[in-house]
């Protein structure tokens, strides 16, 4: 499933649409820590987080993350989404929780085929 | 009359009886004394939040030392950053100014510990109902933007730890961000660290009267007085 599907079905906003909304998407993570993601993401999976910081603009771009999603209603900074659209990063929102997030994406078939899980 | 090149022994990232998750017995004149008889030229007791007991810490040192006038803030990234200003009203101010941003938590005492105000006679005065553990609704960059408008410096807070510290939540330390020092915790010591671009400094974040440093973190100072220390701060 792609990111543009996922917003669809999941009824997130798209603050973003960068490079990956039709890459096909098998992992992801959950974290808050920005460290932890650095050490622990991996290239071309999704990460959901309540944090709206600029930096995980950056992080993603690093590590070649294929998208973010701000869960929680959390509001995004403008600065953070101005920063996703310059470096094309596919940046979507949704109200709902990380945890609720992950069941819905497990439950649409996202990640249930990862190998590298 | 100008000192320069003077040395200062400081530990400024102290908490005091405020802080829920400190010893009661960290009280404006056991700080000031523990720090008498350590050696130390000049502190800040830097409680979570809030600085309700820093004038009382102030009164308390009746000159003998110099205190630098801070708190400890966490932003909504879970991010500690030590707020230090040039005088007491400044930082009244910056405790106005964020007193908004509060959660609405209350503290439960028998969990997280007391918060008690104290005057310069130790004597407990009040206690602060909201909880001091928690976030801010403020981001850092707000943070960064309220502290400075009010003259004050800003500090990552032990930055080398893997909870609450600038990099564990963001993962780096950006460059816009304009910091100059650096704070590590005692447990490591910044002989260890080489950094091109900061100032490193260690201090106890003492939560208990044994924690606070001896004369170990030593500055450079024109003067021993807090325009001294506030200006290695800021330089």
């Amino acid at each position: 499933m792609t990111p543009r599907e996922i917003a669809e079905k999941l009824d997130m906003q798209v603050l973003s649409s960068g490079a990956c909304m039709d890459n096909e998407i098998t992992l992801g993570i959950c974290s808050d820590l920005l460290s932890w993601v650095m050490a622990h993401g991996k290239k071309d999976g999704m990460w959901i987080t309540i944090q709206t910081h600029i930096n995980t603009i950056a992080v993603a771009s690093l590590l070649e993350l294929s998208c973010i999603i701000i869960s929680g209603g959390a509001q995004a900074d403008p600065k953070t989404i101005d920063k996703a659209r310059e470096e094309g990063i596919t940046l979507l929102a949704s109200g709902l929780t990380s945890y609720e997030l992950a069941g819905r994406l497990y439950a649409l078939g996202v990640g249930l085929n990862d190998k590298e899980q | 009359m100008t000192k320069s090149n003077r040395q200062a022994a400081v530990d400024l990232h102290i908490h005091s009886s405020l802080s829920p998750c400190c010893d009661d017995d960290m009280t404006p004149n056991n700080i000031v004394n523990m720090a008498l008889l350590n050696g130390l030229d000049a502190i800040a007791v830097t409680d979570h939040n809030s600085c309700d007991n820093v004038e009382a810490v102030i009164k308390a040192a009746r000159g003998r030392l110099v205190v630098v006038p801070g708190m400890e803030l966490q932003t909504s990234e879970e991010v500690h950053i030590l707020c230090y200003f040039p005088d007491l009203d400044s930082l009244m101010s910056f405790q106005d100014r964020i007193s908004a941003f509060y959660d609405g938590v209350e503290n439960k005492p028998d969990l997280f510990g007391n918060q008690f105000i104290m005057n310069e006679r130790d004597e407990v005065i009040g206690f602060r109902k909201q909880l001091l553990l928690a976030s801010l609704n403020i981001s850092i960059d707000e943070a960064l933007q309220y502290a400075r408008s009010l003259g004050g410096i800003v500090v990552p807070a032990h930055v080398d730890r893997p909870s609450y510290s600038i990099i564990s939540q963001l993962g780096f330390i950006p460059e816009y961000m304009g910091f100059t020092l650096l704070e590590y915790s005692q447990k490591s010591s910044v002989e260890n660290y080489i950094s091109r671009k900061y100032k490193l400094i260690t201090s106890s974040d003492a939560h208990s009267l044994g924690s606070i440093l001896e004369r170990k973190m030593i500055i450079p100072v024109e003067e021993i007085t807090l325009e001294g220390i506030f200006n290695y701060l800021s330089s």
